[in-house]
């Protein structure tokens, strides 16, 4: 079969978009991921939220399979990701991923970074991903700076070519690696933004992040994590009103 | 008002911090000029030392044998661009192989790459001035291998290891986020390698690159010891042929010494001042 | 030992594979005097060459402009020559001006062997580079890290022992295991000036025995292993250092 051929699996929108089931992921001798299940459907806005080293970035790369997990399963639109024959560009067809270091190319401009994937990767006409291009990088309001070299752009700019260029693949659910926890406060708002503005288009999202106020007013569904297990979840108003594990009101009394 | 005098030490001299420059000549041909100057000067001692006989000055003679000895030192730099041509393309695949995905790709280039680092770059000359045919045979074509060709292929191969070398190094720098990125974004194996991560590669290459050239050049001079008449052996021959006189070495090495330094000195600066762009900080 | 000379003998007679060094004794001699002298040449070496390397390193960082003008020609000229060039210079050209003494024969004989150049002239080539790479890991060092040892009250010279060389040495490690590596391989350069060394006494000997892959081979391994005990020894160096926490 073609790299990236995509079947049906049989997946309907009222089954849940990711499906995450009992993951355990160890690297070495140190269990990292301790039986993780949650779920997202279509359109709503998870946020995963927890001190560091709980395992929230271990478990959005089990997602995109960019790192690989012992026992469990996790199904993106009903592809199993634990599947040892997983055709990998076809899942990552579906998943886009934004990261905390923005990982742009810097060899080449930020159009060109947003155009490189679906023209090499996907095989679009050249012509039809550049305008495409042009129109997401306006989207994330970075009219004008397409043909900068990220390395003359600030943060909050290389982030926003970032999440323009895992757009430019047209996924059906993005994944955000605390994308703003390295940037100045002044730009981690216009990052925000974009992010927000993609949630209520109907994107689904699953975010990594510390910015509970963000969390509380864009989330559908708000998880903490703690050394590899779901402590606590729900929905944010609730969630952050009224935690009831002891572990959840510690991290919120640290950070609120 | 009075200057108040504050009760700490002095800073540490410029030199010692980090953000000093590197204490280095202003002028760059101070060097060289002190270098000629020595060789004159040898020149000149020698020539007061010899006995009164009527005998041509160092200096002279230096200069009457020059144009065979710049033509011997030019013989040097074709070998060594010839085998820094061959090194580098054979260098590009050795390298691909050392990051290969495939286990067995990647065993024989460490092989090949170790094995070729590790060995004495004259043993290697031997070994092909040996081994190598005089001539060989493709079907109807006799192609003849002299002396400095077999040099040229025994200098290529551990220029060929370095560069291999070089490369790993070079794609085991780049960080690791770009390889996530490009794979999250479904750009497979080989379109990660050749689209993102080996034009980020390239202007890491070129410092070690040229540095490995100019201790290619300093090795070419091995060849005259396998008996290609490169500039070291015209200058033994030259000695000879003024009778052996023992006043002629110093200035006559001196001079060679000179021919080389002219040359590499200027690509050591420029590959110094491409390094300082990707210095160690710990 | 005689088994062992016999089987090699044997092996001669069956597979034409002629390895005289094993059966014959005069070979054999030769060729371990040969491995000793190339193993003197690099102890003697890298330990000179770490020396002038370190005292060049503090030189550098002296007060007089024209202390480290000297140390920045001294690397400049031994980095930019060929080391072939360096030691005929040594050898034939400083040798001859200077004095001679007469031996017990009552010979007229040089003041200085050819082992004697050979391990000055790599010396000084290998110190050269090891100047730079000190350099280099100093400079690595955070001008902060200066600072507090300032602070604290330390001289100069006790900032580069306690502070500095310490910290420059994990960093410059793999440089230095590199350019110790080059070093045992250059010395094969003293065959040039007859300096009885593995090279030249296995030329000696497949000259008289024409067994000339079999001692290439035996010579290719032999320094393959030589570098891998180097190189093994400087890894087990470097782990010692390691700090939690501190490096790459």
């Amino acid at each position: 079969m073609p790299r990236g051929f995509d079947p049906p699996t049989g997946w309907t929108p009222d089954q849940p978009l990711v499906a995450i089931e009992d993951v355990h992921k160890s690297f070495g001798e140190v269990e990292v991921l301790k039986g993780v299940s949650l779920t997202v459907r279509k359109g709503e806005v998870a946020c995963i939220i927890g001190p560091s080293g709980s395992g929230k970035s271990t478990l959005i790369r089990c997602v995109n399979a960019l790192v690989p997990f012992q026992k469990g399963s996790i199904k993106v639109l009903g592809i199993e990701v634990n599947d040892p024959h997983l055709d990998k560009l076809r899942l990552r067809k579906h998943v886009g991923m934004v990261f905390q270091q923005y990982n742009l190319f810097p060899h080449r401009t930020a159009l060109e970074n947003v155009m490189m994937a679906p023209v090499q990767v996907l095989k679009r006409p050249r012509a039809e991903a550049e305008a495409e291009a042009y129109a997401l990088l306006k989207k994330v309001r970075l009219e004008g700076k397409e043909h900068a070299y990220p390395g003359e752009l600030s943060g909050g700019q290389q982030q926003r070519v970032a999440i323009a260029r895992s757009l430019a693949m047209h996924p059906d659910a993005m994944l955000f690696d605390e994308v703003t926890a390295a940037l100045d406060p002044e730009t981690v708002k216009e990052v925000l933004i974009a992010i927000r503005q993609l949630a209520e288009e109907g994107m689904t999202c699953i975010l990594v992040t510390h910015e509970m106020g963000f969390a509380r007013e864009v989330c559908n569904h708000v998880y903490f994590t703690d050394r590899g297990v779901i402590v606590e979840h729900g929905p944010p108003a609730e969630f952050f009103a009224a935690p009831r594990d002891p572990r959840t009101q510690a991290f919120l009394s640290q950070i609120l | 008002m009075t200057a108040r005098v504050l009760p700490v030490m002095p800073p540490l001299p410029k030199v010692l911090r980090r953000d000093a420059p590197l204490p280095r000549l202003r002028l760059s041909l101070w060097h060289g000029v002190a270098l000629a100057g020595f060789v004159v000067l040898t020149a000149m001692a020698a020539d007061a030392a010899t006995e009164p006989a009527p005998r041509a000055g160092v200096l002279a003679v230096l200069v009457r044998w020059s144009p065979l000895l710049l033509r011997g030192f030019g013989f040097n730099i074709l070998i060594s661009f010839m085998a820094m041509a061959i090194g580098t393309v054979l260098g590009a695949f050795l390298g691909l192989g050392l990051v290969s995905l495939r286990r067995p790709a990647r065993a024989l280039a460490w092989v090949l790459t170790e094995f070729f680092r590790n060995a004495p770059w004259l043993v290697l000359l031997f070994f092909m001035i040996y081994m190598l045919p005089f001539r060989i045979q493709i079907g109807p074509l006799s192609i003849a291998l002299p002396d400095w060709v077999k040099a040229v292929i025994g200098l290529g191969l551990p220029v060929m290891a370095n560069v291999a070398e070089v490369m790993r190094g070079a794609v085991q720098s780049i960080h690791p986020g770009q390889w996530e990125a490009a794979e999250s974004l479904g750009f497979s194996r080989n379109q990660q390698l050749w689209q993102i991560i080996l034009p980020q590669c390239i202007k890491r290459m070129i410092p070690p690159w040229m540095n490995l050239y100019a201790i290619l050049v300093m090795g070419t001079t091995l060849a005259s010891i396998v008996g290609v008449n490169d500039v070291v052996t015209l200058a033994g021959q030259v000695q000879a042929a003024e009778g052996g006189r023992t006043d002629l070495l110093v200035p006559l090495y001196g001079y060679v010494l000179l021919l080389f330094f002219i040359y590499c000195y200027p690509i050591a600066r420029l590959t110094q001042r491409l390094e300082r762009r990707y210095a160690v900080r710990i | 030992m005689h088994g062992i000379a016999a089987w090699f003998r044997h092996l001669h007679e069956t597979t034409g594979i002629n390895l005289t060094i094993a059966y014959d004794p005069f070979d054999r001699a030769r060729f371990l005097h040969g491995l000793l002298v190339t193993l003197e040449l690099s102890v003697i070496t890298i330990v000179g060459s770490v020396l002038v390397g370190l005292i060049g390193a503090w030189l550098q960082g002296a007060r007089l402009v024209w202390t480290r003008r000297i140390v920045q020609v001294y690397i400049q000229l031994f980095r930019n020559t060929p080391p072939l060039v360096q030691m005929f210079f040594f050898y034939f050209g400083l040798s001859s001006v200077l004095p001679t003494m007469k031996n017990s024969f009552g010979i007229q004989e040089p003041l200085v062997s050819g082992f004697g150049w050979a391990c000055i002239s790599l010396i000084f080539f290998a110190g050269a580079f090891n100047v730079e790479i000190f350099r280099s890991g100093i400079e690595a060092i955070p001008s902060s890290t200066i600072e507090a040892a300032e602070a604290l009250g330390y001289t100069r010279l006790q900032t580069y022992l306690n502070v500095v060389l310490p910290l420059a040495t994990r960093v410059c490690l793999p440089a230095l295991t590199n350019n110790l590596v080059n070093l045992i391989k250059t010395t094969t350069l003293a065959y040039a000036i007859a300096v009885p060394e593995l090279l030249y006494v296995s030329n000696q000997i497949w000259s008289d025995s024409v067994n000339v892959p079999e001692m290439m081979v035996v010579l290719l391994v032999i320094y393959t292993a030589l570098v891998g005990l180097l190189v093994a020894a400087m890894k087990a160096w470097e782990r010692a250092l390691r700090r939690p926490g501190l490096g790459t």
